[in-house]
């Protein structure tokens, strides 16, 4: 029996390198796990369990194979959900980037004391928090005291005095939301936009227009393509951010008149799980709008994966 | 000087137009400030009226005497540095590993911070509040921190490797030809430079945990003490014919500690954040 060769120096070193990276990602890698990665993978051992009345008293879940997914897929409230889901995500990802966009835009023709008024400002919106910002948006619409109500009836549109916007339909309800969700998430989309428009280089505007081409066709043909990944990564955030928009909707259901006309995927989970208890159904519902989510960004993981081998 | 002028003519409508939008996104603040100001039973008589008037802090003090107000900012204060603290340090450690090492399997865990960074809360509340119930961990400062770590952890990596990247890891290796051991050259070259990034990361993941809602939410549920964006919002429901001057009072006195130091760190973050896109 004979020991190994103590490791020369330059060897030591050479394996304390090759070590060193994965012993400093064990602790980052073992918190998210413990926080993202263990609940993720018993959500999805969860959709395939019931919870009802005897698991209140301790029993274990029952094994009930996909059919959850099968009553969520068949219950026709699902589609009305997953519908009007993806309507508001489109419109106020949609809104927020053609508004981000165009403020970006004339952020470029203004004069600079201008330009910091304004972005001072998007910054105010942007840094509000949340619950603070419902909060301020609910006493706008408010039909008593709501302004937003006062000045359309001081414009002539006398039906607005007292119009309760919350509780006279879907629509009025989800406009409000995405008014607030508008109004806090442009910001972040003017702000890197103007950011990413001030790295296109003067020369190669000067030349387009040079060639003759004018501010639109400068703009499609030229600026476009530069900003592109900038952009693509704005709207992928946008529509992840929106698609499980959740405290906006949950407080002002708060004021509004019924759930079930209001709900959108993010509250209908809360509701199913957090308020029925039925955690089986609620982990399905949220591995479905996971899937959703993944097919709706699949392009930017891509575009990401390319970096990632890049970086 | 002609042309001076014909610049700012030419300016003068953008300038209108930009003016005007800064108006109207500003407004909603403005009116938060404003109705918080009001005698609180005015509104309901009177209606609400504009600035100037003879404005009173009583929907402040109202707010400042409430001991739910300060059990909930004590609350909100733990649970965000605890998250903050844990999350700052082990994030340090990833974004040294994928900056200042080549090893196999490196390529897959940026993409991976990048793809967990997308997950979202709302997606995985259930499990995870079943998960802490397990461990007896709900309504505990230290549950909701945990879940507040892995919120913010991959965002944080992904800005803190961007200010090591951009500091050349030729200092450090020079500071080894002096003698130092690797170590000792991260902490005596690297890590000072890299102090605004990391104080910028914390402001950071201090206001996302400070104004997370959901999760604490569903993790304080069952009374006790809970964070100030949940105080907020259920202040705002216990009110029969809502004090709309205490809830602008509460809202205004949660959100300007935040404006004040986000508007401080925020050019470090919308460029961390376009960082990854724009270099690709």
């Amino acid at each position: 029996m004979y020991a190994p060769a103590p490791p020369t120096p330059a060897r030591a070193s050479r394996i304390r390198q090759r070590v060193t990276p994965y012993a400093l990602l064990l602790l980052p890698c073992a918190l998210v796990i413990l926080a993202l990665g263990y609940p993720m993978a018993r959500q999805l051992v969860m959709s395939f369990q019931e919870f009802g009345m005897a698991q209140q008293f301790g029993q274990p879940p029952e094994w009930v194979g996909l059919d959850n997914y099968l009553s969520i897929l068949s219950d026709s409230y699902f589609w009305v959900v997953t519908g009007r889901t993806l309507i508001f995500t489109a419109g106020a990802a949609g809104a927020t980037m053609i508004i981000g966009v165009g403020l970006a835009v004339l952020m470029q023709r203004v004069s600079s004391a201008v330009r910091v008024t304004l972005q001072l400002t998007l910054i105010f919106a942007w840094a509000t928090p949340v619950i603070a910002a419902v909060a301020i948006w609910r006493l706008m619409v408010d039909h008593r005291h709501g302004v937003v109500n006062d000045v359309l009836a001081g414009i002539g549109l006398s039906g607005f005095q007292g119009f309760h916007w919350l509780q006279a339909n879907t629509f009025t309800f989800l406009l409000v939301g995405a008014v607030v969700v508008i109004w806090a998430s442009t910001p972040l989309v003017a702000l890197a936009t103007y950011a990413a428009l001030t790295q296109v280089d003067d020369e190669v505007l000067e030349a387009a227009q040079l060639d003759g081409a004018d501010l639109a066709r400068t703009l499609w043909h030229v600026v476009l393509p530069i900003i592109k990944p900038v952009l693509i990564l704005l709207a992928i955030l946008q529509v992840i951010w929106d698609l499980r928009v959740f405290p906006q909707i949950y407080s002002l259901q708060q004021g509004a008149g019924s759930t079930s006309e209001t709900n959108l995927l993010g509250t209908y989970i809360y509701h199913t799980g957090v308020g029925g208890g039925s955690y089986g159904m609620a982990s399905a519902l949220a591995m479905i709008m996971l899937l959703l989510l993944i097919i709706l960004t699949w392009r930017y993981v891509r575009i990401l994966s390319r970096q990632g081998d890049l970086t | 000087m002609s042309i001076a002028a014909g610049a700012r003519r030419r300016r003068l409508l953008p300038n209108l137009l930009a003016l005007g939008i800064a108006g109207i996104w500003l407004f909603p603040i403005f009116w938060m400030i404003n109705v918080s100001l009001q005698p609180s039973g005015a509104i309901h008589i009177s209606g609400i009226t504009a600035l100037p008037f003879d404005f009173t802090p009583d929907a402040y003090l109202g707010v400042l005497q409430d001991s739910s107000f300060w059990n909930s900012l004590q609350m909100s204060l733990r649970v965000s540095l605890l998250a903050v603290g844990v999350a700052l340090f082990s994030a340090t450690l990833a974004a040294v590993a994928l900056s200042r090492f080549r090893f196999r399997g490196r390529a897959a865990m940026v993409v991976t911070v990048l793809i967990v960074q997308m997950i979202p809360a709302e997606a995985l509340f259930i499990s995870q509040y079943r998960m802490l119930s397990g461990w007896d961990l709900v309504n505990t400062v230290l549950g909701l921190s945990l879940l507040y770590v892995g919120t913010v952890m991959p965002f944080i990596v992904w800005m803190l490797k961007g200010f090591v990247d951009s500091i050349p890891a030729d200092l450090e290796e020079s500071a080894m030809v002096e003698g130092c051991s690797r170590t000792g050259a991260f902490f005596r070259v690297t890590f000072p430079l890299l102090g605004p990034g990391l104080v910028a990361t914390g402001v950071f993941g201090f206001l996302v945990s400070w104004n997370e809602f959901t999760l604490a939410l569903v993790i304080l549920s069952s009374g006790g003490n809970v964070t100030l964006p949940v105080w907020l919002q259920s202040f705002q429901e216990g009110q029969t014919g809502t004090d709309w001057a205490g809830v602008m009072a509460g809202s205004a006195l949660i959100a300007v500690p935040v404006l004040i130091l986000f508007t401080i760190v925020q050019k470090r973050m919308a460029s961390g954040m376009v960082a990854g896109a724009v270099k690709g």
